[in-house]
């Protein structure tokens, strides 16, 4: 069994968190896909032992830090995906890249609903409806993200 | 297929996914609470922002960069037409600043000053906006002296205030916020309002003016002065529509800001000369916090002295009490040189607009005419309207609080 990969893990979170934060003119803003989120997905399916729920959470206290309104808001949601992704990973790693697509949307999705929640919850709710629009471009996005992303470590 | 089959369990090795996540959750949960009740985490973001700042300075590079290249390559002629334009631009300031100075002295005279007070803005600083989405981030922080709830303004008028702040970059909330509440005055009435975020930019709301009020289309809002952080007189925004329902006891009005963050990159930090009658009144809420029973409001006002021409004084006398009991000794002088200058100085409009520093020390520091302020610095520090900069999750309640004020309030409505 090889080793897990935890420099390529650090680097293209830093990565992500970088094309998170970079501005963008106007709609494109909305249609950005979470790219942590992606990397984070991406290494809690391919290597559940790494350590995707604590990558997961020390990506969300970035966030926090950079975007968030409150601290540990993004930590709770992205860890909360992490977690799911890491249970589940045998039954998303034996679907076709289609349907791998879906379920990335479904757990972007979910990732947003959670963040709608705890925003609400915190009392800073954000009702703007293109805030749901980046699953699709994140699904979209996946396969490429998966084929840039297996490139930094040996195949397993 | 994307991944490799592996067959791997994985119980085995330290907790399982569950456990870590439950422990990860409560960590969050915990911060969560933490930074949102009782700030104590101001420390932990201070270290954050830190951290985090030459992520945000990387990420604005290349729009920097590009306004760098932009501005090498103008040509000679775009800069001769821009220099012309700005010849222009400062002939005509040149020759309103030379008004102001004559208008200046001349207030200063009506007031029955000996010479100009020096302007209300001590110190200048210009910031840049680093980012402005989700939040907005301007570079300058502690190491530049910035503090928070300080205020920023564009050329336009106000723009925000800043909220975190960080060692070489600081948060701003925009006025337009959902979260901001600005004490506002309409410059042509006099009446002070709050001016609420209304979430988009581009757009005030003021909520809690009467269907009655004197408000029409056009008209200029500017600071009022309370609240502890935007100095009094400055522009924020302009009435853009009024809406009054006769079923409704509040008017509805819509108020443009003139400060947009979206056209200009540059903003200005200011700093106030805290003894200026225009400056903000310094952060009244502890007053209120501490449970002053002199701070609240009396319930009649004495009734009139028999002396003469004492009218403006008996006002004065009697709010004085209200403002400051906490130091009985400087308000003493006080009646005795107020009446023949200022009754006529002060009119009716006059009384509304000027904040003191309700401690009364900085009035004794300049002679005279400043007298008449101590009556209106009465309901600036009763008023409860004044917190909403910094808590405007209760400005509802502070609002209607505020016709309760007792005698200084009735003046403000006249």
């Amino acid at each position: 069994m090889t080793r897990e990969p935890r420099g390529w893990m650090v680097f293209t979170s830093i990565v992500a968190l970088f094309l998170t934060v970079l501005p963008l003119p106007g709609w494109l803003e909305y249609l950005r896909p979470a790219f942590v989120v992606l990397v984070v997905l991406y290494f809690s399916i391919t290597w559940p032992r790494a350590g995707g729920i604590g990558l997961g959470f020390f990506c969300g206290l970035a966030l926090d830090a950079l975007q968030g309104p409150v601290i540990g808001e993004h930590a709770l949601v992205l860890s909360a995906v992490a977690f799911i992704a890491v249970w589940e990973h045998q039954r998303i790693r034996s679907k076709p890249a289609f349907q791998q697509s879906l379920i990335v949307f479904f757990a972007l999705a979910l990732y947003e609903f959670f963040l709608f929640v705890v925003d609400a919850w915190t009392g800073y709710p954000n009702t703007d409806a293109r805030r749901w629009l980046h699953p699709l471009t994140g699904a979209m996005i996946w396969p490429i993200a998966i084929a840039l992303l297996e490139r930094g470590h040996s195949p397993r | 297929m994307a991944f490799g089959v592996a067959n791997q369990s994985l119980p085995g090795r330290g907790p399982t996914p569950g456990l870590r996540f439950a422990l990860y959750a409560i960590l969050a949960i915990t911060l969560m609470f933490l930074d949102k009740r009782g700030g104590w985490m101001e420390q932990v973001r201070y270290a954050m922002d830190a951290a985090t700042y030459p992520l945000q300075l990387a990420v604005s590079s290349p729009s920097t960069a590009w306004s760098w290249m932009r501005e090498s390559m103008r040509t000679r002629e775009a800069l001769r037409i821009e220099n012309e334009e700005l010849r222009t631009k400062v002939r005509n300031l040149e020759l309103r600043t030379m008004r102001y100075e004559a208008l200046a002295q001349e207030n200063a005279q009506l007031r029955g000053l000996r010479t100009a007070i020096p302007p209300v803005a001590e110190k200048w600083l210009v910031a840049e906006i680093v980012s402005q989405q989700p939040r907005v981030l301007i570079n300058r922080g502690t190491n530049n002296g910035v503090h928070k709830a300080q205020a920023v303004l564009s050329d336009q008028g106000i723009i925000g205030q800043t909220t975190h702040v960080g060692p070489w970059s600081s948060e701003i909330i925009l006025i337009t916020d959902v979260e901001h509440a600005i004490p506002v005055q309409i410059e042509r009435t006099g009446v002070r309002t709050i001016a609420v975020g209304t979430g988009n930019e581009g757009e005030l709301a003021l909520p809690y003016l009467p269907g009655n009020a004197d408000v029409v289309t056009g008209d200029l809002l500017i600071t009022s002065g309370l609240g502890g952080v935007f100095p009094q007189g400055y522009p924020v925004a302009r009435i853009t529509s009024v809406k009054r329902d006769a079923v409704q006891p509040l008017a509805q009005v819509r108020a443009e800001p003139l400060g947009r963050i979206n056209r200009d990159r540059e903003v200005m930090l200011v700093w106030f000369r805290e003894g200026h009658p225009a400056a903000p009144v310094p952060d009244p809420s502890k007053d209120l916090a501490a449970g002053d029973a002199n701070v609240k409001p009396q319930p009649t006002p004495p009734k009139p002295k028999p002396e003469a021409a004492a009218g403006a004084a008996e006002q004065d006398g009697s709010a004085a009490p209200a403002s400051g009991t906490a130091r009985p000794g400087t308000n003493a002088p006080r009646p005795a040189a107020a009446p023949t200058q200022t009754a006529p100085a002060a009119g009716p409009r006059q009384t509304v607009p000027v904040p003191t520093r309700p401690s009364g020390t900085d009035a004794s520091g300049r002679s005279g005419g400043t007298q008449a302020a101590p009556a209106t610095a009465a309901p600036s520090n009763t008023a409860p309207a004044q917190t909403p900069a910094q808590t405007p999750a209760q400005t509802p309640a502070q609002a209607p609080a505020r016709p309760t004020t007792p005698a200084p309030s009735a003046e403000d409505r006249e």
